[in-house]
């Protein structure tokens, strides 16, 4: 294999070090941007057309998989003419340099320029003006959007809301995830139950909104119910709510909303325990049982013990989960009735308030919340020797 | 032994009911959808979709003219053996044998019906609903009575056109660019490569949230708001890392001497990898295709923040919302909508379940 060890390379004159650096970088930027300036000139002509929009829609895909594919067959095309050692040394880029281009444009900077926003009042940082120049300026506001984030009431109820998400909504998912797979698991039926429990996967948030407004639509005593939940609460003998809108129970309306996820998300969580009770081995099982363990001792001792593990991961996704959960919120409630949570405020203060300063600093909260999780990710991927 | 197979039949029998009642659960809120929609606007608006189901209601038997009997409608009457007053009559009254009398009409030119509680179905379907969510400029929606109105089209296929024109290359790009960097990261030597992919680790987790506002002004600079290509590149950063990792996973797998056998050959890397790499990697590039199109099908938050702006390039999901907002009673749009917009990920879910549930284990879940 052609691969050049790292010794080879240190061994190299400067200037051939400088120069594959230039060539790596413009590499890894210029695939990217080409492929943008293509999209975009075939974007004009399609906007400016007026095809129906089966044939844009078809066009719209041919050109935009099609351009990218192309784009790395010339570029790769263009190295493999060079000279073997400059080949060895910009082909890589050639393959890795595009998504990390991306990566760094929409994920890895935007986390820099999202906290330098969060420094500023309503408009952000303005522009042409130089770093010393915005720190003097008066929309310089320092950390003040920070304490705004903190005491402001409406946040405070969306931190409250969004614990609640987080407790209940892992939990229920988490605790109805590993029942069903451990029911399923001893049932004839598995495969048939297991496809409709995680059929809701499948189901998009706005979707289920509508599933679950249904299920809580409320009409008037004097009116037939049309709504499940209601029609059964009248047939009881119960008054008729508009259950997500109840704000007499706030904060527990909140609890209707979380449902939904938990709907959504305990195919997921059902999936990925069923395969770890899979791996539990059938000695352990029958030694426990020959000890005269009961079902229940045999659940809590050795099945959950074994597949920690994958609680834990399973727990910890559904909290990342939970703590970004924003279009049901947004289509059930618009966050009226006492149930905003983060990331709806973090739509309202950048959007709708056009505060990007605020915004701003919503989102480094977001951020900052994940970090143990993305400190637990790397010091996983450390422990790998493989790399 | 006898009672151990005793028990042995009950405890399966606890299983399968509890697991019954579940799944009843998970099921029926879709299938409340799924049934109303097929029913029509008067129906879903004033009884329950559970009416398809068998149940008793009161039927007319007989009916009488008032008129015929020289009742007063302002006294006790006596009708059928039941005697009440007219506001009793309206709400229906029950004669000891099972049978109810009620008043229909007002009190000069109604008529009175003898009902009996019958078992029964409504089974009245028709397609209407998906015709007038489907329809583009208007639709002819024919009352109970015969009286013809027209209504105002949704035209969710331009949307579903909007959202196939979004996912498909928001899917693919993706993809393409992802492993090419796997391929980089598994199988060549190059300087940078395990920072490289720290960062890639990293940004697994990262929310979305923060890169929409900055990503707003350079798509604002770009004059690129409101445009497939905007959002088609939006998905490809934010799928990108989690791409790159599992497709990392699993090329960094495939065994190493077939490569190496191909390299004697004399094959590029590019040749390596188109041809070699990708057929292998199908069962990974599978999983993660169905992850990232059924997540951007369903994606509400990229398109209402980059093609907010722009009402011909509604996506399902928007239309939907937008429905949900500005006439969230009128049902028989929302129950149609909603399955128009679930069609193609159930299909997309039941042919590809085993690729699904394989990602699924394999860690695909989005930061």
């Amino acid at each position: 294999m052609d691969l050049p060890s790292s010794t080879k390379l240190e061994s190299q004159s400067l200037w051939i070090r400088i120069l594959s650096f230039i060539g790596r970088v413009l590499l890894a930027i210029s695939i990217p941007l080409i492929a943008f300036f293509v999209l975009y000139q075939g974007f004009l002509f399609l906007r400016d057309s007026d095809a129906p929009r089966a044939i844009i829609a078809l066009v719209a895909i041919v050109w935009g998989v099609g351009g990218v594919a192309l784009l790395y067959w010339i570029f790769n095309d263009l190295v493999e003419r060079l000279p073997d050692a400059w080949r060895a040394r910009l082909l890589p880029f050639v393959f890795v340099g595009p998504a990390m281009a991306i990566l760094a444009w929409y994920l890895a900077i935007p986390t820099l320029r999202t906290f330098w926003i969060s420094l500023f009042s309503r408009d952000g940082p303005a522009e042409g003006l130089g770093i010393f120049q915005l720190l003097a300026s008066d929309s310089f506001v320092g950390l003040s959007n920070y304490v705004a984030v903190f005491t402001e009431e409406l946040m405070l109820q969306a931190f409250r809301n969004n614990l609640m998400w987080i407790i209940f909504g892992s939990t229920f998912s988490v605790a109805f995830g590993l029942m069903i797979a451990v029911l399923a698991d001893r049932s004839r039926f598995e495969n048939v139950a297991k496809s409709l429990i995680f059929l809701p996967m499948a189901i998009s948030f706005v979707g289920a909104s509508i599933i679950w407004n249904f299920i809580y639509e409320y009409r008037p005593v004097s009116q037939p119910q049309i709504g499940l939940l209601n029609a059964i609460v009248v047939g009881l003998g119960g008054t008729p709510q508009a259950w997500p809108q109840w704000v007499a129970v706030a904060p527990w309306n909140n609890l209707f909303l979380i449902v939904i996820v938990v709907w959504l998300q305990a195919g997921y969580s059902m999936v990925l325990f069923s395969a770890a009770l899979k791996g539990i081995p059938d000695e352990l099982l029958e030694a426990g049982r020959i000890d005269g363990a009961n079902e229940f001792q045999i659940f809590f001792r050795i099945m959950v013990p074994y597949i920690r593990g994958t609680i834990i991961s399973v727990w910890t996704t559904v909290v990342i989960f939970t703590l970004k959960i924003f279009d049901v919120v947004w289509v059930m409630t618009g966050g009226q009735f006492g149930t905003h949570v983060i990331a709806t405020q973090f739509y309202r203060q950048s959007f709708t308030n056009r505060n990007s300063g605020f915004g701003a600093a919503i989102a480094i909260v977001l951020l900052i919340a994940v970090i143990p999780v993305m400190y637990y990710n790397l010091k996983q991927f450390r422990e790998q020797e493989a790399f | 032994m006898e009672s151990g197979k005793r028990q042995k039949l009950l405890s399966s029998l606890f299983v399968n009911l509890a697991l019954l009642l579940l799944v009843v659960i998970w099921t029926v809120p879709t299938m409340g959808i799924f049934v109303s929609s097929f029913r029509g606007r008067d129906k879903i608006a004033n009884t329950g979709w559970w009416n398809v189901l068998p149940h008793r209601e009161w039927q007319p038997v007989r009916e009488i003219t008032p008129s015929e009997l020289g009742l007063d409608p302002n006294g006790v009457m006596e009708i059928e053996g039941v005697t009440g007053t007219f506001e009793e009559f309206r709400a229906g009254v029950e004669s000891p044998d099972g049978k109810r009398v009620t008043w229909i009409g007002n009190k000069r030119i109604g008529r009175v019906e003898v009902q009996e509680r019958v078992w029964t179905v409504d089974w009245d379907f028709d397609l209407d609903n998906y015709k007038q969510v489907l329809g583009g400029q208007s639709f002819e929606f024919t009352r109970p009575d015969g009286t013809v109105e027209v209504v105002q089209g949704d035209n969710m296929t331009g949307a579903f056109l909007n959202s196939l024109a979004v996912a498909v290359p928001s899917t693919v790009i993706p993809i393409l660019i992802a492993a090419f960097a796997a391929y980089a990261f598994a199988w060549m030597n190059f300087p940078g490569r395990r920072w490289m992919f720290i960062l890639v680790v990293a940004l697994l987790v990262v929310p979305l949230q923060i890169a929409l506002v900055p990503i707003l002004r350079d798509y604002r600079a770009l004059q690129l708001n409101g445009t497939f290509l905007a959002i088609w590149l939006a998905h490809t950063g934010f799928g990108l890392a989690l791409a790159t990792y599992l497709l990392y996973n699993y090329i960094s797998s495939l065994p190493r001497d077939i490569l190496e056998s191909a390299f004697i050959d004399g094959a590029s890397h590019f040749t390596v990898f188109t041809r070699l790499i990708l057929p292998l990697s199908v069962p990974a590039l599978a999983s993660f295709a169905i992850f990232q199109f059924l997540w951007v099908w369903n994606d509400y938050l990229v398109a209402l923040i980059f093609l907010g702006g722009n009402p011909e390039f509604e996506l399902v999901t928007q239309r939907m919302a937008a429905i949900v907002g500005s006439r969230g009673s009128e049902w028989h749009l929302l129950t149609a909508g909603a399955f128009v917009s679930m069609v193609l990920p159930l299909l997309v879910f039941f042919s590809m379940q085993r690729y699904f549930v394989r990602g699924l284990l394999a860690g695909s879940v989005k930061g």
